[in-house]
């Protein structure tokens, strides 16, 4: 009785861990379309043992996709999963891709992406990462104008508002934290309209090209959202991934 | 030719293709990724109506009949643009080189015009044989695919001053039109492969040339179109747009034709089926009964004309290509529009 009793303890320890994993993964993003690997499909298992040894494994939409946003998903996901309580030992690796041998050794090495890709390779990713995530900036600017413009509020008002005028909810949320990352200003009564390089506010002279920009890099985003939902299904017709609008 | 509801549309395909991926034509050692490359293609045809799609053993080499029925017995294509990308690396007579397909439009007379490519890693050698395809086929344009591998190389730019020499031959040939296909390699790895840049630096600097970016920089749409806006030279390829984004995702491929004709308008966009990943007939019948969706979202957006579709489908591209359009077909007049877009700060 007592061992049963331990071992359902022990099941329960790695059902919670093992959920852990789960939303640990969950704040790992593809930097190019900046959504969650989970709601991507791009997980095809997490696992922990009693042990505490988390396996791990992403897929992609297609065989050839781009290495170094590879390369950054495996690198986070490896990051975030070993930094939940009870993970004893990481093992995170991406299947059926043309570099996954290079990827998954310098990932599992905490090699950096210059020495898994030698002679490939000049520089780390930290710059191609913050593009994506001004780009994101970019794309959160429109869907929060957006729910703006549509309670009544006039465009021309948009350069004087503040990032707090914007609608209460995930968006305005998910932008700011896309701004704190780029250390842009990010607290309510910083301005809602701000220059994703520089952090500069948007002036009244600059707003159409701002929104129009802003507008056309979030149809990117979600266009290419679209398109990578579908070659993993039709990679991986068993799996049920969350379908996007449109 | 195609006609629906008393209107004529004549149809330039602009990006096709007549490859062989079948496994007697793998490079031994190289299986991997010619394997990995077609099965890719494959998932993309996954994204065409259900009705459309073909089994992989087929979809791996396919009959010279099969593409004329697809094209030009059922697909309304009036003229196709052949679009090479050769592959030798992994493909061991090529994945769909000029040769092949020069080799079908001479027993197609008028039905095709046959691209070829350059590529400046091969050097002088590489430029007398350039010459030699381009003077033997007659070709106008050339298809350039910047990610492709050779040896230990991931890929090229367009800013290396070796492609500048190719691009001053270009001119000096008359192949003036220049389509541009970017994957996901090139060199350093750690750069953006999709990124444009190398695109807008030598449009400025060869104003002669016209530069039609493939699936209009998918996934850098918006870098393609802020670029495009200040090139008066740089067009917008539609393949992989109709074909992956208007059956799977209508309301994206609104969204996106809405950007092309606000950022670039209906002179810049050239139509391409990007056979055999899809078939023309649905693309072509599909974009001529499709119209922006009347949603709040896209009201910055206008409808499609009869007479902007019919430069889409295959004006545009005719005037590219200097193919003759019968006279029943022309539009009364062709006034050049200007995008609305945006003017820069």
């Amino acid at each position: 009785m007592t061992t049963v009793e331990y071992q359902g303890a022990g099941a329960g320890r790695t059902a919670a861990v093992t959920s852990a994993v789960w939303s640990a993964l969950g704040t790992v993003r593809d930097p190019e379309l900046d959504e969650p690997l989970t709601d991507l499909g791009f997980v095809s298992r997490a696992e922990v043992n009693p042990a505490g040894r988390a396996v791990v494994r992403l897929r992609l939409p297609t065989y050839f996709c781009a290495p170094n946003f590879a390369f950054l998903m495996v690198a986070d996901a490896y990051d975030a999963v070993s930094a939940v309580a009870g993970v004893t030992e990481t093992d995170v690796a991406l299947d059926d891709h043309f570099a996954a041998a290079a990827i998954n050794r310098g990932v599992a090495a905490r090699a950096g992406f210059v020495a898994s890709f030698e002679g490939e390779a000049v520089d780390e990713l930290d710059a191609l990462r913050a593009d994506f995530v001004r780009k994101a900036v970019l794309a959160g600017t429109d869907r929060v104008c957006r729910a703006l413009l549509a309670n009544g509020v006039e465009r021309e008002r948009l350069p004087g508002l503040t990032l707090g005028d914007a609608p209460e909810g995930a968006d305005r949320e998910r932008l700011r934290a896309r701004r704190r990352e780029l250390s842009l200003p990010a607290d309510d009564g910083d301005p809602l309209l701000v220059d994703p390089v520089t952090g500069a506010a948007v002036r009244p002279e600059q707003l159409a090209r701002h929104l129009g920009l802003a507008r056309l890099t979030r149809t990117s985003q979600e266009a290419n959202s679209g398109v990578c939902r579908g070659m993993l299904h039709a990679r991986y017709p068993h799996i049920d991934t969350r379908e996007g609008e449109g | 030719m195609y006609t629906k509801d008393g209107e004529k549309y004549f149809v330039v395909d602009g990006h096709t293709h007549f490859w062989d991926a079948s496994p007697e034509n793998w490079v031994p050692g190289q299986e991997e990724y010619a394997k990995g490359w077609i099965e890719c293609f494959h998932a993309y045809q996954g994204l065409g109506p259900a009705d459309t799609h073909w089994p992989l053993d087929r979809f791996q080499k396919y009959s010279e009949e099969l593409m004329m029925h697809d094209l030009f017995e059922v697909g309304h294509v009036d003229v196709a643009i052949f679009q090479p990308t050769n592959l030798r690396q992994w493909y061991t007579n090529g994945f769909n080189t000029t040769e092949a397909n020069a080799a079908l439009s001479e027993k197609h007379p008028g039905k095709f015009r046959v691209n070829t490519y350059f590529d400046p890693r091969e050097g002088d050698a590489g430029m007398r044989a350039f010459e030699e395809r381009v003077k033997r086929y007659g070709c106008k344009g050339v298809k350039l695919y910047t990610a492709e591998w050779r040896g230990d190389s991931r890929g090229w730019s367009l800013k290396d001053p070796e492609a500048a020499k190719y691009l001053e031959k270009c001119e000096e040939l008359g192949v003036k039109n220049i389509h541009v296909h970017k994957g996901p390699t090139i060199w350093p790895l750690d750069k953006d492969a999709f990124d444009v840049s190398d695109i807008d630096y030598v449009a400025t600097n060869f104003q002669g040339l016209n530069f039609i970016v493939e699936h209009v920089g998918l996934p850098r749409i918006e870098d393609f179109c802020f670029m495009a806006t200040q090139e008066r030279n740089v067009y917008a390829g539609l393949a992989v747009v109709v074909g992956g984004l208007m059956h799977a995702r209508p309301k994206f491929f609104a969204k996106v034709m809405g950007e092309l004709m606000f950022w670039l308008g209906e002179d810049k966009l050239i139509f391409g089926a990007d056979y055999a990943i899809w078939e023309p007939r649905w693309q072509v019948e599909g974009f001529v009964d499709w119209q922006m969706p009347k949603d709040e979202e896209l009201s910055d957006f206008a409808p499609l004309t009869v007479t902007q579709k019919k430069k889409i489908l295959g004006l545009n591209a005719a005037r590219l290509y200097d193919i003759e359009v019968p006279a029943d077909l022309r539009l009364d007049e062709a006034p050049v529009v200007e995008p609305v877009g945006v003017p820069g700060p």
